[in-house]
């Protein structure tokens, strides 16, 4: 039975992390804006050196 | 890579910005177009954070349109030194700019985004109250709703499976902690409904919130009497699931088209400031500070904010954003220039005779009438068959009530809880919620952009369609050019095409678009008269092109819109401009008046009358010579019929008609141009799909009503064990999520289907 109690709250220490994760990314404002961010990541700081 | 993408995207100048910090490649800035910016008080308004070293503010980029773009745009600290940071949003087309007040200004960096091709757009509208933020707290409740609903379900099985009774310490642990988890949904996700059913309460209405929020409250405090009592598990897991499902219906139906705005007045096209000129000094003045009497200097380009008299300069005024007639006007000294339209060559300067306010097509904003009309939103048919389904669940709660009261009162709370926790109109709510979600999606995909899912009930119910003429029946882009006179040769055409070709008027440049085949002869000695025409040596012929005054120097004959051609001083003849109909136009009205009554408004002259009523039918109205307010007026006399309008227009002038109509759409040829405020947005190319838009539209009805038939089904089995008094946890489990995700599946299923046998 302990270990039904310690399976349970596991569980949802888990699940709410994720709950954590979900409405930080709500509140940053990460669902607003899904172009910036992906192009954002592929220029590199000096563009004279990655022409290639 | 980033090469490659950003080559692909044709816009690699930036390159070369980089190479030599941008000389060549600017774009030169009007000297004082931004001036308007070192006012404090615009500052203020603009600026979202500002202290005596750093200023944060949002400019809005319009052409802003790919990843170059955002390149260029956030490495703006290596064109100007005192940006700190920029930081692009795409989807709003907006940067969000810090800079050092020490080292360069507002009017700077507004002036260094102009030469690198991103002007910023500041309108009047930027002056009034900050915009609020797009509301995320209804995903926030959905999120944590989903989180409770989905722990509690895992944490319900045990007892539903019979838990081993040796377990009674494992089993009340379970209870007290779905107990737990379900005072958040309680207190926090459900919380729009409870608002939205206390502000209809207080209006006296009873909307389909109102039991909903009867319903939860009651299914939570008859679980946590059977917590705590030690009695039972409680219904909580029916409760977090249906606030989850009813949220995630309302937000896919509140699903907004971000980059649209429904809600745009004159003040979203007017400037922020003109520059006012006072003995030869031009100071930038914000628009609302504009007074009768004040001299405005316009700049070429720019918009004509206040009703005035023209006293120096010729203008050429393009009223396209308030008629949808693409070709200038030209107005002499003296003549009085309306507000909203825009000059389109030179300088001008008018004396203001009336306020920005106050202003003839202001004015139409500004109507008392409207803010009324706000004030008695409509009503959806949802809520009226809520409000049966509520009478008679009570009937049913009082009569069982009665019942058990005589028979076995033991039974009674039991049996009267029940009923609310079963019968709520969770499922009218969730077919009505994901059905308009739905068929939002599909004529969004289809380029047919609703403000709300009200406004789908409200196209289902037109009976009379009026249409605005110029803009919207015809085409702005494309003008029909016809020739009369002597005949030309192909080789004097190509002369006079690239005669046309040198010159930026917009008539010129339909012309030259008109004729233009293959490579054009060069022209020599090309002189420009703004306002009446053009001449130059093709080939060694003189080609005169413009007014009938200009090309033969005698009195002025009107005759429309035309350009006159004279060859070595020879009158040729002339190109006449008329509308040019869309193509599917005809189609469209073709099917429409078989189902509708129709109207058409013009503000021209009824040249076309003929040719327009064979269109549409003999039953059809048509009006010409129709003002703004004709058009408003109209619009309200059918209504005093008692006909459900649906008003088609682009422009200013039919601003006033499309909100004065049940139901108004604004014609776009691009969805990003500017469109009055209305209820829809349609691009031109799909005009023709209207009728199965509108089909769409009534099928919606047809499908709650459906869906909700079946939900009631439902809900008599559910009350059928509710008025015994033994509703089981178990049995309502079973039955919550069968009847909504069945639901879902019915108004999913078949609106998607009747979309695609639409072809849409």
């Amino acid at each position: 039975m302990s270990v039904i109690i310690i399976l349970l709250i596991a569980s949802i220490t888990v699940a709410a992390l994720f709950l954590i994760a979900f409405l930080w990314g709500v509140k940053s404002g990460q669902f607003e804006d899904d172009y910036s961010p992906p192009s954002r990541i592929l220029f590199d700081d000096k563009p004279s050196s990655s022409k290639e | 890579m980033v090469y490659q993408i950003l080559n692909q995207s044709d816009l690699c100048d930036y390159y070369d910005l980089n190479k030599n910090p941008g000389i060549s490649q600017r774009i030169n800035v009007r000297k004082d177009k931004f001036a308007f910016l070192e006012d404090e008080k615009i500052q203020n308004k603009l600026t979202s954070f500002r202290n005596d070293k750093q200023v944060h503010v949002t400019l809005y980029l319009p052409q802003m349109h790919c990843s170059s773009c955002l390149y260029l745009l956030e490495n703006l600290h290596r064109i100007d030194e005192g940006i700190i940071s920029s930081k692009v949003n795409f989807t709003r087309k907006e940067v969000d700019i810090v800079f050092l007040v020490n080292k360069t200004t507002l009017r700077k960096v507004a002036e260094t985004l102009t030469s690198i091709g991103y002007e910023p757009y500041i309108s009047l509208n930027d002056l009034k109250e900050k915009r609020p933020a797009i509301n995320k707290s209804m995903v926030l409740q959905l999120g944590i709703a989903g989180f409770c609903f989905g722990n509690i379900m895992l944490m319900s099985f045990p007892e539903y499976l019979g838990i081993d009774t040796t377990e009674v310490g494992l089993r009340t642990i379970f209870r007290w902690l779905n107990f737990g988890l379900a005072i958040p949904v309680l207190l926090y996700s459900a919380l729009p409904f409870y608002i939205s059913s206390f502000k209809s309460l207080k209006h006296k209405f009873l909307n389909i919130d109102a039991p909903i929020a009867l319903a939860i409250i009651i299914t939570f405090i008859r679980s946590a009497y059977e917590v705590i009592s030690g009695t039972g598990g409680g219904y909580f897991d029916s409760m977090t699931g249906i606030v989850f499902f009813m949220l995630a219906g309302r937000i896919l139906q509140d699903k907004t088209y971000r980059q649209l705005s429904f809600e745009r007045d004159y003040t979203s096209y007017f400037p922020i400031a003109v520059s006012i000129t006072k003995d030869d000094v031009e100071t930038p003045t914000a628009l609302p500070d504009i007074k009768p009497g004040d001299t405005l200097l316009i700049h070429n380009e720019e918009l004509i904010p206040a009703d005035g008299i023209l006293t120096k300069g010729k203008a050429f005024i393009d009223y396209s954003f308030v008629t949808g007639e693409s070709l200038p006007v030209l107005k002499e000294v003296g003549e009085l220039v309306y507000a909203g339209g825009k000059q389109t060559e030179g300088n001008i300067e008018i004396l203001v005779v009336k306020e920005v306010a106050q202003s003839y097509l202001t004015k139409l904003w500004n109507r008392d009438e409207f803010k009324k009309n706000e004030a008695n939103k409509k009503v959806s048919f949802v809520h009226l068959l809520s409000r049966y389904f509520t009478y008679i669940v009570f009937v049913i709660a009082i009569s069982t009530a009665i019942y058990w009261q005589l028979n076995d009162p033991a039974k009674l709370w039991p049996a009267v809880t029940a009923i609310f926790i079963i019968a709520c109109p969770c499922a009218l709510l969730l077919s009505n919620t994901f059905t308009n979600g739905n068929i939002l999606q599909i004529l969004g995909r289809n380029h047919f952009y609703l403000r709300s899912a009200q406004t789908i009930e409200e196209v289902a119910k037109v009976t009379h369609i009026v249409f605005d003429k110029t803009g919207t029946l015809t085409s702005t882009q494309h003008q029909h050019i016809t020739y009369e006179g002597t005949s030309l040769t192909a080789y004097q055409l190509q002369q006079v095409a690239a005669l046309a070709a040198c010159s930026s008027h917009p008539l010129s440049k339909a012309l030259a678009k008109h004729l233009a085949e293959g490579k054009l002869p060069q022209v020599a000695g090309f002189k420009e008269t703004i306002g009446e025409g053009i001449e130059g040596f093709v080939q060694n012929d003189l080609i005169k092109l413009g007014s009938y005054h200009f090309v033969t120097r005698l009195a002025s004959r009107q005759t429309g819109t035309a350009i006159f051609v004279s060859i070595e001083s020879r009158l040729q003849g002339f190109f006449q401009f008329s509308n040019h109909y869309r193509g599917e136009i005809s189609g469209l009205l073709h099917q429409l008046k078989k189902d509708y009554q129709l109207s058409v408004l013009s503000g021209d002259n009824d040249a076309e009358k003929n040719n327009l009523q064979h269109l549409l039918g003999k039953k059809a109205t048509l009006r010409f010579h129709q003002k703004p307010e004709d058009k408003l007026r109209y619009i309200r006399h059918l209504q005093d019929q008692g006909e459900k309008v649906m008003m088609i227009g682009d422009g200013l002038n039919d601003a006033g008609a499309l909100k004065q109509s049940n139901i108004g759409v604004a014609v776009a040829e691009q969805t990003n141009n500017f469109t009055p405020s209305s209820d829809g947005i349609i691009e031109a190319k799909q005009l023709a799909l209207l009728p199965k838009f509108i089909r769409l539209c009534h099928a919606n009805r047809n499908i709650v009503v459906a869906s909700f038939v079946l939900s009631i089904v439902y809900n008599i089995i559910g009350l059928f064990f509710a008025v015994q008094g033994n509703l089981s946890p178990l049995i309502a489990a079973i039955l919550m999520p069968t009847s909504s995700l069945s639901i879902l599946l019915i108004t999913f299923g078949s609106s998607s289907l009747l979309a695609r046998r639409m072809n849409l």
